[in-house]
């Protein structure tokens, strides 16, 4: 790969070569037509964070509701919507296409590409979206309200409810096809676009985390394709996968979506630790402890992650020989994961350290995915997730290791390459209490709910025992705390694409990629055109 | 073709065809809706979406293919198009281990649950075999014979890879008349082979009061062979546009990447219908 080239034009004509360093063209069309992986970037984070508020402000109704025992603002066939879209929201809506925007920003720039192989696919993967959210969103509107099954879609409730269980089948299979093409662009980039010298382990580790992570997308996505495809024909076709008078079993559902959905678990968090991984390093000026065990650990947490799926279900009467060999696969994945946490705590170990936003966000990572971690141990011990199966505990779990570890680690990510995107500083202040205000709010919302699994209170229900009251009470607390800090964060980021203190080219003197070293901030619309050497 | 460079990798200009297909697909999603919910009116815009999305493609491909014989694509474009089309080859790998997983789990669980002792005061009378429709109120019906028409369909793919791979060699060689003649021949394999499959549904849903309602047996018959099916015919379609391409004058011997990737995604059709055979049809 020596030089790269850019077209302007939709037919092939000619075209002088000085058209290939003009900058974006203006107005909606650049957004609409685009090609370029940095818009595409720019589009897939605008999204997510759009859809994190939809999805949040779903979420403080369910906390709001959820205040007090007994119903008081929603009826609980609502509730079941809103903590069913919220659910899917933030899973496809929020976390997935924030990762896949800083896969679009940052993967050509750190293996020294010029764009991501197909841009034009890269874009339809971007406008995919719309549609899906919009079915998505839009079921709430129709007779019978949004999908109330919980985010995984089981038989036989799902079979019984209305035409807004169709519109979500279609939004899983649009959302899909969009992530797969966009795994399949990512995959051919990394596997085929990198600059001369960038050997695969020198790649940065983000972009080994995507390599991996596009790799379970494109195997488990097409399953959780067939799974919606069954549901839809068993509503409208009269199959029988999931019918026990026919032969079927709703159970059949539960193994095939999981299936997908451990795979999926890890698809939103391998980026995270990618970016964590780029981010301690850079604040404890010295290198990544470990890089080699970090790409093996990072394999083998994903290779395990199919043979896992059970744990999610160890109430529903599978052999006793499938609750073991389940149970300890599970306890297994604690092994390559307890490899990349001490590699993290061994990079900081006698660093130069300094604590500014975006490292303060991956130490709040560290810490609060850990207990993530231990608590997703808890539940991996087959007999004591019979008690805990469906409580709270289950919902303390995973927001600690989706909220505080892949959306901390997404905003320990903005902070730290905003300067790099815009050119400006943010303000430094701001970054810190809005780290400090999320770092409140989350433990306040949800460490209690541990204490609320632990007593017995169940999940997805709109009322509740009286003795479950005060920490219910500080949970909802918690959680205003946390959704309206983000507002914050929305100025921050607005305030800084505006102006602020202009950033230097490499921003943090640890930081060693590609982006830092050999482009300037701001960075200009295209990159690498030329691809650097790298030694 | 000026704007390729000596090494340099093809980025595609901006492109309006991303957002018609958006457009077209949510069109699509929402005439679906509405028809599978009994509402005639969704026929508008599932109509309007696919023939929006029929456009994009022409369209669409249209760009590539001239893009393609405009010499813009080196060889490190075409190693992008190998990469990415055996990972798209992949995901249609697992997208059918979905239903393989359904036969497999229906067979060797659910079933035998379903007829064990535990259920014996719901269902007294049912006991486990396969084929089977469950056990309430299972239809009379009988499986499809493996030896007859699947036998047959069985030859016919497999012939058609034999044919297909003809048509490349001569591809390779420079032979137009062998290509277009081996090409024709696959076609038409593929084109007999959705014949005899509509004609063993219409036999089976006539004679063998076998259907996509018939129980989990029916519905893992009609969607792992319908899917199937549809498969192949995006394949027969893809290798008529190939076959177009190759009368038109397209591809060279060292640059033919268009007709590889329909071969590697007939090969995969292929290979599905083997597993189809044994596991649908025979075992």
């Amino acid at each position: 790969m020596s030089t790269a080239t850019h077209a302007h034009d939709t037919h092939g004509h000619d075209h002088a070569h000085a058209h290939d360093h003009h900058g974006p063209p203006a107005g909606f069309s650049r957004w609409m037509y685009t090609t370029n992986h940095k818009d595409i970037g720019t589009m897939y984070l605008w999204f997510s964070f759009a859809m994190f508020l939809m999805g949040g402000s779903m979420a403080l109704l369910i906390r709001a509701e959820l205040f007090q025992p007994g119903l008081q603002l929603v009826e609980p066939q609502f509730f079941n919507s809103l903590t069913t879209v919220h659910g899917l929201v933030m899973v496809f809506g929020a976390i997935m296409p924030a990762f896949v925007g800083f896969a679009n920003w940052l993967v050509p720039m750190q293996i020294g590409a010029a764009d991501m192989a197909f841009p034009r696919m890269n874009n339809w993967s971007f406008w995919l979206l719309i549609p899906a959210a919009l079915l998505l969103v839009g079921s709430f509107f129709v007779p019978g309200g949004a999908a109330a099954s919980g985010w995984t879609l089981y038989p036989p409730l799902i079979i019984q409810q209305g035409m807004s269980i169709d519109m979500t089948i279609l939004a899983v299979h649009i959302l899909g096809a969009s992530s797969i093409m966009g795994s399949i662009n990512i995959i051919t980039t990394i596997l085929n676009l990198r600059a001369p010298g960038m050997t695969l382990m020198k790649m940065p580790l983000f972009v080994w985390t995507w390599l991996i992570t596009a790799y379970l997308l494109i195997a488990v996505m097409p399953v959780l394709a067939g799974a919606v495809t069954m549901l839809l024909t068993d509503r409208h076709f009269g199959t029988s996968f999931f019918n026990a008078a026919g032969g079927g079993d709703p159970t059949m559902f539960m193994h095939i979506f999981w299936f997908f959905g451990h795979p999926e678990v890890y698809i939103m968090i391998l980026p995270a630790f990618g970016i964590v991984s780029q981010i301690i390093p850079a604040f404890a000026r010295k290198p990544l402890f470990g890089y080699a065990s970090m790409v093996y650990a990072t394999s083998s947490i994903a290779i395990l992650s199919f043979i896992v799926w059970g744990h999610h279900m160890f109430t529903v009467g599978m052999p006793a020989a499938g609750n073991l060999f389940f149970m300890y696969a599970t306890m297994l994945i604690a092994v390559p994961t307890g490899v990349k946490i001490f590699n993290w705590i061994a990079t900081m170990w006698k660093g130069s350290m300094t604590f500014e936003t975006p490292m303060l966000f991956a130490v709040g990572f560290l810490c609060l995915f850990t207990i993530g971690g231990f608590s997703g141990l808890v539940l991996a011990i087959t007999p004591v997730d019979i008690t805990l199966h469906n409580t709270y505990y289950v919902v303390a779990h995973f927001h600690y290791v989706l909220v505080s570890g892949a959306l901390f680690a997404i905003m320990a990510g903005i902070y730290f390459w905003l300067p790099k995107w815009t050119g400006h500083m943010y303000s430094e202040g701001l970054g810190k209490l809005h780290f400090w205000l999320s770092m409140i709010g989350f433990n306040v919302a949800f460490f209690p709910q541990h204490f609320l699994g632990l007593a017995g209170m169940p999940r997805r229900i709109p009322d509740y025992a009286l003795q479950f009251t005060e920490w219910n009470q500080i949970s909802t607390v918690g959680a205003f705390i946390f959704g309206f800090s983000q507002l914050l964060f929305l100025y921050i980021v607005i305030s800084t694409i505006r102006g602020g203190a202009k950033a230097p080219d490499r921003t943090w003197e640890g930081a060693d990629s590609l982006e830092w070293t050999h482009l300037p901030s701001p960075v200009p619309y295209h990159t690498f055109e030329t691809a650097p050497v790298v030694k | 073709m000026s704007n390729a460079q000596p090494g340099g990798y093809y980025f595609a200009p901006p492109s309006h065809w991303p957002v018609v297909g958006s457009v077209a697909l949510f069109f699509m999603a929402i005439g679906g809706v509405l028809l599978m919910n009994s509402y005639g009116v969704g026929w508008v815009p599932f109509g309007i979406g696919f023939f929006t999305l029929v456009y994009m493609l022409f369209g669409w491909f249209g760009t590539v293919i001239r893009e393609s014989e405009g010499g813009l694509f080196n060889g490190q474009v075409d190693m992008s198009f190998r990469w990415a089309m055996s990972w798209f080859i992949f995901s249609e790998v697992m997208f059918f281990a979905a239903f393989f997983g359904a036969l497999f789990y229906a067979r060797v669980y659910s079933l035998p649950w379903l007829g064990d002792i535990d259920n014996k005061l719901l269902w007294p009378d049912f006991a486990t075999h396969w084929p089977s429709a469950g056990p309430y109120r299972p239809p009379e019906f009988s499986a499809m014979h493996a030896l007859g028409i699947p036998a047959i369909n069985t030859l016919l793919l497999l012939s058609s890879g034999v044919t297909v791979t003809w048509a490349h060699w001569a591809l390779k060689k420079g032979d137009r008349q062998n290509l277009i003649f081996g090409l024709s021949l696959t076609i038409m394999l593929g084109l007999l082979f959705l014949g005899l499959q509509i004609y063993e549904y219409m036999h089976a849903y006539s004679d063998l009061n076998l259907k996509l309602t018939t129980g989990v047996f029916g519905s893992t018959f009609f969607m792992l062979t319908g899917f199937h099916g549809f498969h192949v015919t995006l394949g027969v379609t893809m290798l008529i546009v190939i076959l177009f391409r190759c009368v038109a004058g397209h591809f060279r011997p060292e640059h033919h990447f268009g007709f590889e990737a329909v071969s590697w995604y007939w090969h995969f059709v292929d290979v599905v219908w083997l597993l189809l055979f044994v596991f649908v049809y025979w075992v």
